[in-house]
């Protein structure tokens, strides 16, 4: 036999948490869970008629039958893992500055001004590019004034220009977790290494770049994830010839309504995507919960 | 290396010089951009042909600037619609979600909270074709059962706010976590102990500590919605947000009405963004 109360409350208790649960269980399955599963199910399916469907894999054959579609759909990985790798290579010394050398009001200081131009929307980042590297832009008008140049020189519409976007657009996503794993190293364990012989460049490798692996992994992962899924930047300043696999699920579906094989074109990047995150997380042994956090 | 390691000064001034160029890198574009809102032509580029307000004030002619600009206004006006039920949304199903996953055991827990931080790792674009697909199912659906049109699950407001609300949501619960983690439980029961009933206790002693996430992951909230491009995208009906309509008057080439607008979000942003930080440090010394 229970007593009585404690039972009661436990009840109460039990019902309160189901109901705390509600909103969380209706967010995952109506917005997450059943969406994603019926992405699935559409891509699988092509259309005999008017609302007349049957099962088929023609839109994943289709996907590699057709050059242009896996071409872009490579192009788009690999771009984006050199975009991850240049963003990792520059924010590095920014973050290690950021966390070790610099001190006091400095260092907080300086933090903050890597992280505002994030707060500002990545259209209006994107613009500033634009105005910078287009043919009357500032750049342009730099080097004809300088001399380096005779006449306007064009810098948008090309892959270096999509990276140099994709970069900036990325960076603050890099730049936080590098700082605060790094902040967490301690300065004697560098003086260690440099009194047992070591030089600037055996310590980076045997300290510092170990002690941050967390830290790169979880900047990769999000800067890749975002990098691959990215539509602007891409659309903005690399234009017509752009060729980013978001564009081509976007074209399916809003320009030529064609939403089964959207659908499957969605799904392959988010095997792609995930993928790659899970291959990451793999490689530097941490689990998803470790890297939110 | 570290200040306390010696290091001969060319390879320090090197250094600095590195993270100097850094930051011209980082600024340059937010400040060709608010510069170019003064500039008197018609196109947001080179040459410089003399400073002017009117594309702030301007109402006449090609010069019409922000203030006068009905469209853009009208989509800001959306913007902060959409922006303001994704916030209420969001915190709300958040402080719930930081609640269940803080205090309640229970079996899959795991596997839920694996599932509630998934939509960090699915690209914005793929969870707005998917909500799309998923509401547009539903909606034949119905149509196809007892012949009812249900507007507000075709592309429009209604799925934007929910397609932001389905990720944003993550983010708010796992800022909510955080604090949630940091409170001394014996405070509650202390309450308890006092008399308190469980929502005294809970409004009186356990929310006041959140506030300052709470206002926090609201803050974070409005500006991710009122920024964010890839989903809305996919969802938007005629009635455009900010973003979409900027988008739309940056692929047809605009007049530096755009760098007006830009340097204003700028400004707001920049200032909630500093405002959140404080809120957020303040509190946690104490």
């Amino acid at each position: 036999m229970t007593n009585p109360a404690s039972s009661g409350t436990g009840g109460a208790v039990r019902f309160g948490a189901l109901l705390l649960a509600m909103p969380l269980l209706l967010w995952l399955f109506l917005l997450v869970i059943l969406p994603h599963v019926d992405l699935l199910l559409v891509s699988l399916r092509e259309r005999i008629s008017y609302g007349k469907y049957e099962f088929s894999l023609i839109n994943y054959t289709e996907f590699f039958v057709e050059p242009l579609y896996w071409n872009t759909y490579i192009r788009t990985a690999v771009m984006s893992i050199m975009a991850t790798a240049l963003t990792l290579l520059i924010g590095f010394p920014v973050s290690y500055y950021i966390a070790k050398v610099m001190r006091g009001k400095g260092k907080n200081v300086l933090f903050l001004l890597c992280l505002i131009p994030f707060w500002v929307s990545e259209l209006v980042r994107t613009f500033g590019w634009m105005i910078l590297l287009r043919e009357s832009g500032v750049i342009s008008n730099f080097l004809q004034w300088a001399g380096i140049a005779d006449g306007p020189v064009e810098m948008l519409y090309n892959d270096a220009t999509i990276m140099v976007g994709l970069v900036y657009t990325s960076m603050l996503f890099m730049v936080v977790p590098l700082v605060s794993v790094l902040d967490s190293l301690d300065d004697s364990l560098i003086e260690a290494g440099y009194d047992l012989g070591g030089n600037a460049f055996t310590v980076t490798r045997d300290i510092v770049i170990p002690h941050a692996m967390p830290g790169i992994a979880s900047g990769c992962i999000v800067v890749f994830m975002l990098t691959l899924g990215n539509y602007l930047t891409p659309n903005l300043l690399g234009g017509k010839d752009s060729l980013w696999f978001t564009e081509q699920i976007y074209t399916q579906f809003i320009t030529r309504f064609n939403w089964e094989s959207g659908s499957a074109f969605g799904f392959l990047l988010l095997v792609l995507s995930s993928m790659i995150v899970w291959i990451g997380l793999k490689l530097s042994r941490q689990t998803l919960s470790e890297t939110v956090s | 290396m570290i200040p306390s390691i010696p290091q001969p000064r060319f390879y320090k001034g090197l250094y600095a010089g590195y993270i100097a160029l850094f930051f011209i890198y980082l600024s340059a574009p937010l400040i060709v951009v608010g510069v170019f809102a003064f500039n008197d032509s018609l196109f947001p580029s080179m040459p410089w042909e003399g400073g002017t307000l009117k594309w702030f004030f301007g109402s006449d002619g090609p010069y019409i600037g922000i203030f006068n600009d009905g469209k853009l206004l009208e989509s800001v006006g959306v913007s902060a619609f959409v922006a303001f039920w994704v916030t209420l949304l969001s915190v709300t199903v958040g402080t719930c979600n930081a609640f269940l996953f803080e205090r309640a055991q229970f079996p899959g827990k795991n596997l839920l909270y694996v599932v509630a931080l998934s939509p960090l790792v699915i690209p914005g674009v793929i969870l707005g074709i998917s909500i799309l697909v998923f509401s547009n199912a539903i909606a034949n659906g119905i149509e196809e059962a007892i012949g009812w049109d249900i507007d507000f699950l075709r592309p429009g407001l209604f799925l934007v706010i929910i397609g932001q609300f389905a990720f944003i949501t993550t983010i708010t619960t796992l800022v909510i976590s955080a604090r949630l983690r940091k409170f001394d439980i014996s405070l509650e029961e202390a309450a308890l102990n006092l008399g308190a009933t469980r929502q005294a206790a809970l409004w009186t002693v356990t929310i006041p500590f959140l506030k300052p996430a709470l206002i926090g992951a609201g803050i974070v909230a409005f500006l991710m919605s009122f920024e964010n491009f890839n989903t809305t995208l996919m969802l938007v009906g005629s009635d455009a947000p900010l973003t979409i309509a900027m988008f739309d008057r940056l692929k047809q080439g605009s007049t530096p009405v755009l760098n007006a607008l830009s340097l204003l979000l700028m400004v707001v942003s920049g200032g909630l963004a500093l405002l959140s930080v404080f809120v957020q440090r303040d509190r946690n010394s104490t």
